[in-house]
């Protein structure tokens, strides 16, 4: 009925459709919304559902040829981000339509939050669509266009709140972005210029050499990590993703810094293999254990929820960088439980951040001093915020769990016992500031604060989510076929 | 002229792009000079070759509509910022 290299098309022309309706359907966009996300998420099943009979697939869009043409490569581990990308979409839809209209129902005299709701659900779409098409993009310069929209939109929804925090988090994030995404182009334009391919495939067939690779390399190494927050170029998230609605923290920590991530590791691992067995990736490997140190020490001193929320995905994302230095030795365990870390994460963040939202509509403000002795009356987003926090400390049966289980046994069978003591610490400093949050819950206060009714439906959506993050430790089995039948890791 | 002085051309503009924007705090001086490095991507990807090449032509007049549209958001942005806050740059940047 539909052609099977469509799948890669309609994954990413479907909520680009929605994003425009929404534009056009204004204070109804929230209906549009919800036609649009069923036949999008759809086609994310699809894809994977093709993608058992064939492979790869490959879209030529339009039918024009690389290089002049876009084409979309879908192989199995393109298909599960889309796939997850499309959960936590479905998610997001279900909370956002009721988070906003109960803030426009708030104060009616104060515009910008009616506003943000109809700028949100666009925002989204055109977010959704970018993302998908950046997980299956098969050249450099298409992932740049799409790097791009991933970034202008996730910086518009940042700001979407008004206030003065937000404008300035978005701003600084703005830089970061645009000063990243030029930093990358500039590694392509170098790595044209030295080569005249821009296609992933050409570019492992005949791999630049010399100097004129290795600046390039290196600005792209520098282009996304800033935009991936790679500590030490993270200042720009904690404040971005603490400011913004949300709806919105949970899409910008849960999928858009791993759409960068993503792109990142391509290069290395497809245009660049020699480079990580070299210092490089054990520079990486560094930063990423830096991450998680300085990542967590800060979440342990925070005293609002979503600034924790947000220093823990710093942290969280160093463990991504380990795979570089275990590539060499363990190529299928690093990835394996890299990409497994890499989306039971957008999972629990998401749930994380959904929860912090609706404790937040609850209570007034995230305060750890707000939500002391309150746990009674929020108990399923307390609930998801603890199943979030077992998949942050890696803790059976969660995703989070098999993902550093097998980084762990990677770094153990290559002898490279930092990384393994780097993960045993995070997991420690995880569970602290996990635990810093969920005492709040169980500790007797006099006067707690007062709590508002809030519709139920925010809490379950955020339990779902944490839920799912659990999911994938449990049935597992799935997930790591498609990671393992990932074009990566052929030779 | 020749390509490699295109490429001197284009390297210089990045330079000076790169130390604009992380060196100045003025918002709109950011800005701009984060146009600057664009514009010497955009140079060094266009003076490979003597003859016109389409592909990185192709890819400079995306760029150009990419780089249009994030300025636009910038600027927005950067004039909402000084509307909130009253300054032009961020807050880390504030000289005591």
């Amino acid at each position: 009925m539909i052609p099977a290299a469509a799948w890669p098309a309609l994954v990413v022309l479907l909520p680009l459709a929605g994003a425009v309706a929404a534009t056009f359907a204004g204070r109804h966009a929230a209906h549009v919304a919800w036609l649009v996300t069923p036949p999008s998420a759809g086609a994310a099943l699809g894809l994977l559902l093709e993608l058992r009979r064939d492979p790869l697939l490959v879209q030529p869009g339009g039918g024009w040829a690389a290089p002049l043409g876009i084409e979309l490569r879908a192989d199995g581990l393109a298909a599960l981000l889309v796939a997850v990308t499309a959960v936590i979409a479905i998610g997001i839809v279900a909370y956002a339509g009721s988070y906003f209209s109960e803030r426009a129902r708030d104060d009616a005299a104060a515009p910008p939050p009616a506003r943000a709701a109809s700028h949100f659900w666009p925002l989204w779409f055109f977010l959704w669509s970018a993302l998908n098409a950046l997980f299956l993009a098969a050249d450099l310069f298409n992932a740049y266009v799409a790097l791009e929209l991933v970034g202008v939109t996730a910086i518009a929804i940042v700001a979407l709140d008004g206030t003065a925090a937000a404008v300035t988090a978005a701003m600084r994030y703005m830089i970061a972005s645009l000063l990243g995404s030029l930093l990358y182009l500039l590694g392509v334009a170098l790595l044209y210029r030295s080569t005249g391919a821009l296609s992933f495939e050409a570019l492992a067939a005949a791999p630049p050499a010399g100097g004129l690779g290795a600046v390039a390399l290196i600005s792209i190494t520098l282009g996304l990590g800033l935009k991936t927050a790679l500590f030490p170029l993270h200042a720009w998230l904690p404040p971005a993703h603490g400011s913004a609605p949300a709806p919105g923290s949970a899409i910008l920590s849960g999928l858009v810094v791993k759409g960068s991530f993503m792109l990142l590791l391509r290069v290395w691992l497809v245009i660049f293999p020699g480079a990580s067995a070299g210092a490089g990736a054990a520079v990486l490997g560094g930063l990423g254990a830096g991450a998680v140190l300085w990542g967590s020490l800060l979440a342990l001193r925070q005293r609002a929820l979503k600034p924790l929320i947000a220093y823990s995905t710093v942290a969280q994302l160093g463990y991504l960088f380990l795979i570089f230095p275990l590539w060499t030795h363990a190529p299928q365990l690093a990835l394996a439980g890299g990409m497994m870390h890499l989306v039971s994460h957008a999972c629990a963040k998401s749930a994380m951040f959904l929860a912090a939202g609706a404790m937040v509509r609850a209570l007034g403000d995230d305060g750890l001093d707000t939500i002391a002795g309150v746990g009674a009356r929020v108990p399923l987003a307390f609930a998801a915020f603890g199943l979030g926090g077992l998949n942050l400390a890696g803790l059976p049966p969660s995703g989070g769990f098999i993902g550093k289980w097998l980084l762990l046994t990677a770094a153990i069978e290559s002898a490279q016992w930092l990384w393994a003591l780097v993960l045993l610490a995070g997991s420690l400093l995880a569970a602290g500031y996990v635990f810093l949050v969920l005492r709040a819950a169980f500790v007797r206060v006099d006067t707690p604060a007062a709590t508002r009714a809030i519709p139920r439906r925010l809490e379950v959506v955020a339990f779902t989510l944490s839920l799912l993050a659990v999911g994938l430790g449990i049935w597992a089995v799935e997930p790591l076929a498609l990671i393992a039948s990932s074009t990566l890791l052929r030779p | 002229m020749s390509a490699s002085l295109y490429t001197l051309l284009g390297a210089a503009l990045v330079g000076i792009g790169l130390h604009g924007a992380l060196v100045r705090r003025h918002l709109f001086r950011r800005v701009l000079a984060l146009n600057v490095l664009g514009s010497g991507v955009f140079v060094l990807l266009v003076a490979g070759t003597p003859e016109p090449d389409p592909v990185p032509q192709a890819m400079v007049l995306t760029g150009i509509v990419v780089t249009v549209a994030a300025t636009a958001l910038a600027l927005a942005l950067a004039l909402r910022v000084a509307v909130r806050t009253g300054r032009a740059w961020l807050p880390e940047d504030e000289e005591a």
